[in-house]
Parts: structure tokens; sequence; C-alpha cells
């Protein structure tokens, strides 16, 4: 086939530049393009708390919030993050003495077992409690349906989520 | 489950975008929200060799008005402003009433309009609305521009109308008539999953009350989405009574192909069919009376 | 010794590290020189191997190497025979255990072929399609009578009609208990199990170290000892050359406990030749075939009764599908014809089970590990026997309970821990009482339900009992020790994948020594932390593990008090300790810190004299003489849609009595867990196999794991029976939630729906809308 494409090639190039921030840190990276974000994370820049459960979209463990917005790192690709801004759970908390709301509600209600989903739950969480912060029980069971967890049932990690909910708003 | 190799482009303009997209016809695919592709993707069962991404492509997302009676969706609006959209809430309450049992919130995140249509699974939900409002679809290409009317545009499971150089661009959708009603139903196994069956109803009532227009459109009925032509038929010059939506009911389930799948077997597609055609029927009866 | 913290729902040690991603998973471990493997695995369930060849993969950039069974040489063997069967006069067992990597023959879909180590799990994979495989297929077998034919195709080739295993027991008569009986009730069942699912998948790092002679393994493993000692055997090393650490797991359930996996077994091997750190993760899609899992029994079940509904005997005969190999032995289908039996007297009993290979993924325990299907049969009897003879379904449960007088229980029959089933204590009643209580059993029958079915709606309400077998042997063992910085330190050989180890135990550490659980730090799973163990299964960590911390801690509680007694000169009943201290009553000033009595037994100079062990430390080991039995009652109500068959929950009730209680908040989880993997098992997930073996639903988006919208709140009551089998007096409590959901779901829409009114029974789990459907339509 002739004529290769007005892409540059740069653009045809193996890697790509990737500029992204991540918990409000700039990170550069070069990137294959299939790398997808969510080993990125985890294995690029070590930053292990995002967990990976099922790589097709359906479990929510790889949950970040990707300019704003909880999203699956585990469809998309790290290129596609360059000149976006990432937060990951290690982003939660606000040093290391402390834990983030979302967390200590999370521990108070054993809203944890394993922990393996909890990232997930967590990004997720506080994703909609930014947009949602009065919900109802019905509406924190829907916001929390993308997200799979094996261990608890839930039911502590809704109350978890009511009892943070409450104390986000004082 | 790692995917294939393959070249990435992140496109600067629409017009690099079909450019290269004239250039590697079906060896290109467009990464829109990629949360129908990159699972496909990531199980190494489609293997682009290159992903043209169209994120950046801003200008192709929004919703607004066009003329007095449509509403333009840009195909890159992402699923979750249209839950936010208070245009689409208030003139397509058809498609807003089916936003929560899409997916789930993250995915609606990033999925865009554009991309869930041109994927075409004949069990989302969206193919069936447009099919259900009779909307037209836009395709861009490097040759021009076409709309194309939506009982064109899915052509079978996961197949569209769209030639290998185009990009759908916008959808165009009826805005919601005065003495309309609309209602979407579905059965799922659990929310968020593909609908076993959904049915997208629009009721429109003349002055008298009659039923002037009534459409019956369907998802996972068939190897695309259905619309119940003889169904939607069957309502319209009447009243719109019990009788009338039994028998519509009855129609809905001669005129569906259900496949049957893991879940749930064709006589129980069929059955649920009707079910909720009835209610769907029941419920945007209802609304249109009482006008929305 | 005041008991502050047992009991109390103290909050979890572990848990800022898992909330702020700081918790090491396999996955999260990362070496130098580290390469990837993914495994090229069979597409079809049943086929001779013609050819395997690899050298296209070995040619590719950034591939290290792959290895076929040819590869392996001497090392190739099946895996060893985890569970034997117990000694049950008569039986036939047959013992096939899975292999490294197929050689001659594959036996199910997913069945590993050759290994890829590669610079990246992204290259090995590309490296698999490059690998040509020539296959042949065979017939695959997958239904189980077809299975038993004499002319049947054979999984294994010298195996006839594919039979596992034939096991038979008996108690009393049944013969001349059904020849007694009134009534006599006959019905076919079938119980499908699923697919552990836990949210992390099974994944594996090896590290060889030549220079250091050492082989470090981090694995999802819910058994690290054992894994180390097997590894060690079959690598030719000594077991002190070997460290198997399961850090945090994301969910065990059972699969993960099943040892001497393909890439279990391949990995280290590997990792020793290549001299380079090997990971292997898993993922989701082969998790599917890769990761044993829990399938299907038919029972052909029969009840005989007095006219007054009390049990004279039953008699079962059920088939087990065990998959492609048995390495697990017989402890699922023993579980099922164990705990049929229930907390009732069942006089006469005469089970037979037969295990029968198929060309699937393996069979082994899996959360409930086959006491599920025996306590559908059981239950779903019981509630036919209630309608047939016009009695109340809690009565009828209530008329056959063993009663409180009567323990320790003996049921004859032998269980899966090689000893007679015996109930160590019980008190049902109340367990049952309870629960009817919680749901309104009285008013929704004589209230609700009539009001609600006049609007025309169609909700149900559901019962069931059960018992479950915890806290079995052999053993387990703790060593804890005061640090000189006051801290306490306690060290098991079981694993934890979410439980709570590590506060629970220190619960009872932190009572017995007087210091804040927070100050107690345990490690778990880590084979050179501690040495001994079994591992984590059939809800046994609480109860052996914990009764060994306990008696550990006590031990330790003891040295402390007599090294105190003489620095301070007086006698050890003048002595408390608290908040890290050990003070002499009444005396202010007289008091020393924990960490200062630690130093002091551990002098740099002086003697320590002979017969006494420096430090503050002891290690002991508890072993249980039997399984202590845990028991409870599930309540539901549900609403039904009667024409899109779609469910609703509107209320559970659990209660549960599982003995002394260590951290209810914890047991609280453990209860909600169990019972939303049951309403996964009952009414969402199903395996789905077609007739040649293939898996057609083998991703979560269709294999229907309960979201937070299908899992209902649920309520827990408890009653306390302690167990008189160890100190602490407790049960375990790990799979109870999810044991009686299945017939609680089939006996709450027959009710929801009225079905025995229209002759339709649901005698087969899982349920969902359409089977619900297909069941009512074809009885009209």
């Amino acid at each position: 086939m002739s004529g290769r494409s007005v892409a540059t090639d740069a653009d045809n190039a193996e890697t790509h530049d990737v500029t992204v921030t991540v918990n409000g840190t700039p990170y550069r990276r070069k990137v294959e393009a299939r790398l997808l974000l969510s080993d990125f994370l985890r294995h690029d820049l070590t930053l292990a708390g995002t967990h990976v459960g099922c790589e097709h979209g359906a479990c929510g463990a790889c949950t970040v919030i990707f300019d704003g917005a909880a999203v699956r790192s585990c469809l998309m690709f790290a290129a596609q993050a360059d000149g976006h801004a990432v937060m990951t759970v290690e982003g939660l908390a606000p040093d290391r003495e402390h834990l983030h709301p979302l967390q200590e509600a999370m521990r108070e209600c054993h809203g944890l077992q394993c922990g393996y989903c909890t990232p997930g739950i967590l990004m997720t969480m506080k994703a909609f409690l930014d947009e949602t912060p009065q919900p109802d029980e019905a509406q924190i069971r829907e916001a929390l349906s993308g997200n799979l967890c094996r261990c608890t049932g839930y039911q502590h990690i809704i109350e978890a989520m009511a009892l943070a909910a409450e104390r986000l708003r004082k | 489950m790692k995917p294939a190799p393959f070249r990435y482009v992140a496109a600067r303009s629409l017009e690099q975008a079909l450019q290269l997209k004239a250039e590697h016809g079906e060896e290109a695919r467009f990464l829109a929200g990629g949360q129908s592709l990159v699972p496909t993707m990531n199980f190494r069962l489609t293997q682009p060799a290159l992903l043209i991404d169209i994120n950046p492509l801003t200008a192709c997302a929004g919703v607004k008005k066009s003329g007095a009676q449509s509403m333009r969706i840009g195909a890159l609006t992402r699923y979750r402003s249209l839950e936010r959209d208070a245009l689409t809430a208030r003139d397509l309450p058809l498609l807003h009433e089916a936003l929560p049992h899409i997916a789930h919130p993250q995915i609606r995140n990033r999925g865009t309009v554009g991309g869930n249509l041109a994927h075409a699974d004949p069990a989302s939900e969206m193919p069936a609305i447009v099919l259900a409002l009779a909307g037209r679809l836009r395709a861009q290409s490097v040759r021009g521009e076409r709309w194309i009317a939506a009982a064109e545009f899915f052509t079978g499971a996961l197949s569209t109308a769209l030639a290998p150089d185009e990009m759908l661009t916008e959808v165009e959708l009826p805005a919601a008539a005065p003495r309309s009603g609309a209602c979407f139903i579905e059965v799922a196994r659990r929310r968020g999953d593909f609908a076993i069956i959904g049915v997208a109803s629009t009721v429109e009532l003349d002055g008298d009350g009659r039923c002037r227009q009534a459409r019956i459109g369907l998802c996972n009925a068939g190897d695309g989405p259905v619309f119940a032509k003889a169904a939607s038929a069957s309502l319209a010059g009447g009243k719109i009574g019990a009788a009338e939506i039994a028998q519509a009911a009855a129609l809905v389930q001669g005129e569906i192909d259900p496949g049957g799948n893991v879940h749930a077997s064709k006589d129980y597609q069929r059955h649920v069919a009707g079910v909720l055609t009835a209610r769907a029927l029941e419920t945007a009866n209802e609304r249109a009376q009482r006008g929305h | 010794m005041a008991t502050r913290n047992f009991g109390a729902p103290i909050r979890r040690n572990e848990d800022k590290r898992l909330l702020t991603g700081q918790a090491l998973f396999v996955d999260d471990v990362e070496l130098p020189g580290m390469v990837h493997a993914a495994f090229l695995r069979s597409n079809v369930a049943h086929a001779a191997i013609r050819s395997i060849d690899v050298a296209a993969a070995r040619a590719r950039d950034g591939v290290v190497a792959v290895y076929t069974a040819a590869d392996l040489g001497a090392y190739w063997a099946p895996g060893p025979l985890l569970v034997p069967p117990p000694p049950i006069a008569g039986s036939i067992f047959n013992q096939r255990t899975q292999v490294p990597l197929a050689k001659d023959k594959v036996r199910h879909v997913g069945e590993p072929l050759a290994v890829v180590l590669a610079q990246s799990r992204y290259l090995a994979e590309d490296a698999l399609a490059d690998i040509v495989v020539e296959l042949d297929p065979l017939p695959a077998v997958v239904d189980l009578e077809a299975a038993l034919a004499d002319d049947s195709t054979r999984v294994h080739e010298d195996v006839r009609g594919n039979l596992a295993a034939l096991v038979r027991q008996t108690r009393g008569n049944y013969a001349a208990a059904r020849a007694r009986a009134d009534h006599v009730i006959g019905r076919r069942f079938h119980y499908d199990h699923g697919a552990s699912s836990p949210i992390e998948t099974r994944g594996i790092v090896a590290n060889w170290d030549a220079r250091a002679d050492q082989l470090t393994v981090w694995d999802t493993t819910q058994a690290p000892v054992f894994l180390r000692n097997g590894l060690a055997a079959m690598l030719g090393l000594s077991e002190r050359q070997v460290r198997v650490i399961a850090p945090f797991v994301g969910g065990g359930f059972g699969p993960k406990i099943m040892l001497f996996y393909p890439e279990e077994v391949v990995i280290p091997w590997a990792a020793r030749k290549l001299n380079r750190p090997i990971k292997w993760i898993e993922d989701r899609l082969e998790h599917f075939f890769a990761t044993t899992q829990e399938r299907g029994q038919t029972h052909d079940a029969e009840i005989a009764l007095t006219h007054d509904g009390r049990i004279l005997g039953i008699k079962d005969t059920f088939l087990h599908d065990t998959g492609a190999y048995n390495p697990y032995g017989l402890t699922v289908p023993i579980n099922s014809q164990c705990t049929l039996l229930g907390p009732y007297v069942v006089p006469s009993y005469d089970s037979t089970f037969t295990a029968v290979f198929t060309n699937k993924p393996i069979v082994t325990p899996y959360r409930g590990a086959g006491r599920q299907h025996g306590v559908f049969v059981m239950e779903r009897l019981l509630d036919i026997a209630a309608r047939e003879l016009k009695l109340d379904r809690a009565e009828i449960r209530r008329r056959n309970f063993i009663p409180p007088d009567a323990f320790p229980y003996n049921n004859e029959i032998i269980y899966q821990d090689f000893a007679p089933l015996s109930y160590d204590s019980g008190n049902y009643g109340p367990v049952l009482d309870k629960a009817l209580d919680m749901i309104g059993y009285e008013r929704f029958l004589a209230e609700e339900q009539p009001r609600l079915r006049a609007q025309g709606r169609h909700v149900g309400i559901g019962i069931a009992c059960y018992v479950e077998g915890t806290g079995i042997g052999p053993y387990e063992g703790a060593k804890v020790q005061v640090q000189a910085n006051g801290k306490v330190s306690l060290a098991t050989g079981i694993g934890t994948q979410g439980q709570g180890h590590f506060t629970s135990f220190a619960q009872i550490v932190a009572d017995q020594l007087g210091v804040e659980v927070t100050d107690v730090d345990v490690v778990t799973g880590d084979t050179d932390q501690f040495y001994w163990g079994a591992g984590t299964f059939a809800s046994r960590g609480a109860v052996v593990a914990g009764n060994a911390v306990n008696e550990a801690a006590k031990v330790v509680r003891q040295k402390i008090l007599k090294l105190a007694a003489e620095h301070f000169e007086c006698a050890e009943e003048d002595l408390e300790i608290a908040n890290g201290r050990v003070s002499v009553v009444g005396v202010p000033g007289q008091a020393v810190s924990l960490g200062a009595l630690a130093l002091k037994a551990n002098p740099m100079r002086g003697a320590v004299r002979p017969g006494t062990e420096p430090g503050l430390e002891s290690t002991q080991y508890f072993g249980p003489p039997g399984g202590a039995t845990a028991s409870g009652a599930h309540a539901m109500i549900v609403e039904i849609d009667p024409q899109t068959f779609t469910l609703h929950v509107r209320k559970y009730v659990v209660v549960h009595d599982c003995g002394t209680v260590i951290n209810p908040l914890i047991l609280a989880g453990q209860i909600h867990g169990g019972v939303a993997q049951g309403i996964g098992n009952a009414f969402y997930e199903q395996l789905v196999f077609d007739d040649n073996g293939q898996l057609l639903n083998a991703s979560l988006a269709d294999y229907l794991v309960p979201t937070a919208l299908e899992v209902p709140h649920i309520e827990v009551g408890h009653t306390v029976t302690p167990s008189p089998l160890n100190p602490l007096g407790i049960k375990g409590a790990g799979e109870a939630g999810a044991i009686p959901v299945g017939p609680l779901f089939a006996q709450a829409i027959e009710d929801a729906l009225g079905l025995p009114q229209r002759n339709i029974e649901l005698n087969e789990i899982p349920l969902s809308p359409n089977r619900l459907f297909e069941l009512t339509t074809k009885s009209r």
C-alpha cells in the first residue's frame, strides 16, 4: 500500500510520550501504545494500589478518577492519559498519618475484608459523593453497582458510605 | 488479557481522523469511549492495526436543538453528560429514561453515544431508541458526508451501514412532541447488564386523545434493533385501551426473532417482549394523556 | 485475666494498609530481571495431542524460554493426592491427578499445554499465538449419566465408565424404616454450584537465588506450609531452602487451597532452570478454567416419615461431577453426604454417591464445599413432606431437631476429617425460633401475605436450617513473643484472605497479655516466620489457629508473671497485667513495662537458668479431636414479578450459632459475604457448558456475580452454644452464610408464585427468571 498517512513519524513511532499528573504529581514516560493505563499505574509508576480484576471492564477493581470522573483504567491506554489528571487510591489520604473520611468510615464499619476491590470502591465513591453529597441507600447501592465485591456482601460498605457522606458534609 | 500490538494516533482534527481512516480502512478503528472496543481488544477478539483516538475531538460532543423539533447529539457525547443534560431530560424523555440501564456509572463516564451506536450490539439500548424515534445518523468521510436513516443504519449484529472510511459524527432525534409520552423498560439479569429484552415506546396523541402515532422499538429481539412495524401501526388512529395494548403486545411477539442466549431462551425473550410492550405502552399512554 | 477485647467489635489492624493501597498482593511483587509467564491452554475439552511446535515462539524477540511437558523431563509427574479418601469400607476410589503440562492428551478446556516466559505479559501472550498445536479432538464427556456407561468415551483411558469413586455410607436400617413408614416421598434434585470468582485471581512469583541457595515463592495460596513442603520435595530441596509467602490475598473461598496447580509446579521449576525471577498472574479468562470450581450433583432421594412428620430414614443416591482430575479426593461429595443430615435426627440413612470424571475443569471445595448440595436435598424433602402431611414447615423441622440434651450427637457415618460425624454441641430450636421472630413469620403468613396477595402482588417466605461442620484438625500453631519495645508479635502458619486474622488473633493476645490490640503485630502465611500448619479452609481459622494463639499467649502470660514476681519479689497472685505493664496490686509505683521484662528475659550477660528459655516467647499447637458443629437458620421474604419472573428480596434474616464470638463485626462480615455468594449461587451464577465441554460464559459480563443491587440488607442474629472441644468455645463461621440459600430461594419462590398448588416444584438450583418461565410454562 502506497502513501503512508499524513501522520508524522512521531505518531507511528513505537512509543508515545505521556505526561500525566497522578495524585498531583506530574510524570513523564514513554509508553508502548497498547500499555493499559492500569498496568502503567501499577508497574511503571509503581502505584500498585489500583488493582486488576478482570481486564474487561466488569469488576471495577481498577477504577481511578480521570479528569474528575470515575473510569475503568483497564479500558484505557496509558497513551490516552497524556495531558490529563488521574487520581488513584494513593492520593486519597491527606498525609501518612491521616486517612480520608471515606477510608476512616470504611475502617469503622468493616467495609473491607480482603481489601482487593477496596481501592476501586473508594475511587468510585469519592467521585460519587463529590457529586451527590446526600445520597440515600438506594442511590448508594446504585452507585456501587459497578464494583464487584466477593467478600462483604456490600452491607458494611454501604454503611461506611452513608457515614462518610454525613462526615463530609460537616 | 493484554491486547495485541497496534499503532496509535491521537487525532488532532476531524480531518486527520478521516484521512487516516480512509487510508487504512478496516485495519483502523476509531477509539472513542473504548468501553465496547477495548474489552474485545483485551480478549484479542479484535486486533486493529491502527487505533485512531478521537477523544480529543471535543467539537464532536454536545447536545443542541436543531430547528424547532429536533435534537442533535454529537457522536462523542459521553453518556454521563447526557444524564446531566437538561435538554435531554426534557426533550428526549425516552433516552433519558434508558440511561440508568446502560452499563454502569463508570462505563457511562467514558462511553459515547456514537461509539455505542457504531458498535451496534443488538442488545444495546441506544440503537433501539434511535430506531424507535426514527432518528438519522450523520456519517462523514474524506468523500463528504451523508445522513443515514436509522432503519438503514443498523444492518445486523455488530454491523452498520458505515463504509470503511466513514465515521459517525452526529445523531439527530426528534424532540418529544406535545401530547406525547415515552417509556423505556428492560429486563436484565442485573442492572446494567445487556437487556434480555428492552422496549422503547413512544405514543403521540391527537387533540381527541386518539393515537396519532405509536412507535415500538426493541433491543435484543433480533440480530439488530427491531422496529415493531405491525404492532406500531396497529395502534395508529384509535384509542389506546387495554385491548389495543394487548393486541400490540401479541403482534410484537410475532414480529420479533430473538436469538436466545446463555441467560434466556428465545421463548422467554418472546414472552417478556410481550409483557414489556404492554407495560411500556400503558405507561407511555398515561404520560401522553398527562402531557409528558 | 480481664476480657476486654474478646467479643468486642474491634476495628481491624490491617485496614490502614489496605485502604491506602499499601498492602502487598502477589502482583505487586517486582524483582529485578523478572520475566513474565503466559500459558498456552487447550481450547478443546478432550483431545489427543499429536504435536506441539514451539520453535517460532522461542524465536520471537523478547521471549526468554518456552517449555512443554517434554522439557520438564523427570520433573513431570501427576500431582499428589491432597486428601486421601476417608476409610469407608467398600469404597472405590480411582486417583487421577492433574499434570504440570499436558502430555499425550488434554482433558478439559484450559488445560495448560506450554508456558512462555518473556519480558512482559504482553509479549508472552503474543508468543502464545506462535505456538502450533495439533490436536485430534475426542468426544467430550459432559453428561454424568452418559459418562457412566460402560462404553462411554473415557476421560482416563484406564477408567471404565469414568468412575472416579463410589462410596456408600449407612446408618441404622433404611429398608426397615421404609417398611414402617406412614409416608414416603421420593424426588430427583439437581444442585449446581459455581466458580468462586474472587476479585483477585491466582498468581505466583518464584525467585530462585542461586547464591543464597534459596527459593522464595509468593503465591495466592491458602496453604503456604503445605505448598512449601511439596515444592521442596518436588524440586529436591530441603524445606529450609524454600520460603512460601502468601501475602495479602484478594479472596480465597476454597479454590486457592487447591495445591500443586500446574502453574504452581511449573513456575518455581522454571525459575530455577532460568535463574530468573518469574511472575505468573492468572487473568480472568483463565480463572474460569485454570482455577478449580464446584459444579453439579444429581440426587435421587427418598424420605420415610411417620404421619406426624418424624423422619424414620433417608435414602439418597447421587452423582457428583468431579471434573477431569480428582486431586482433592472425596471432600466435596462426603460433605454433601454428611451435611444432608443437618440438625435433624435421622435414625436410618443409606447414602451412595458416584463421583464421575468429566472433561471439565477440576472440582475442589468452594465455600460450602459440597454442603449446599446435601442441605438442598434435606430441606426440600422436608418442605415437600410438610406440604403433603399438612404441617407447617417450621413445625416439621422442630419435630425432627436433635434435642439439646443429646450432645455430643454421633451420626455414625464418616466425615471429611476421617472421624465419625459427631456434633459437639447444639441447640437448634432457639435458632429457628429467633429467625422466625426476626422475619415475622407468623405475622407474614397471617396478615402481610394475604393483604399483598389481595393487591395482586406475589410475595412468599422461605425458611431453611442447616448445620456446618467446622474447625477440623489436624492442628495449627502460633508463636507469641513480647518484644523489647513492649509490642507483641504473633506468627501463625495459616494464611489470610480477608478474614481479619490480623485483628481477631490480636484480640486474643491482647486480652491475655494486657496490651492494646493495635500493639500486637500479626504475621500469617509466611513459612519462614512459622514452620508448621495446614491452612485456611473448612471454616477452621478462628477455631484451630485461634486456640493455638490462645494457648501460646497463656504460656507467655505465665512467663511474664513468673519473671515479674521474681523481679518484684512478690507472689504472682499479687500482680496484674494491664496497659502493657505489670504492676503490684495496691502498690503504686511498683510497675514494670513488658518491654523491660522482655529485655530482662534475654540478658546480654549473666545466665539463663537451665530448663528455661530466653525471652518472653512461646510456641503452642492446637489440634481438636473433631470438628465443631455450627448451626443456623435463614429466612427470607421475596416478591416476584409473575410475568417476567424477576425477583426482589424484601427481607433477609440469618440467625447463626458459632459458639463464642471473637469479633462480632468480623463475624457479621463473614455472614454477609457468605449470603451474597449463596444468593449468587441460587439465582444468578451458573457455569454454562455445552455438549463439547466449552464454557459459554467465561467472563464476568456473563458469569453473574451479584452486585450491591442484588444483595439485600441482611439482618443477623445470634445464639451462643459454645463448643466443648476447645478452650475458647468457638466454632467456625466462614461458610455458613453460603450454605442454605438454595433451598431458601426454592421455597420462597414456590410460596410467592403458589407453585405447589399448580403441581410445580422447584427441585433444582440455580433458578433464574428464564428457568422459572420454562418450569411454569411446561406444566400448563
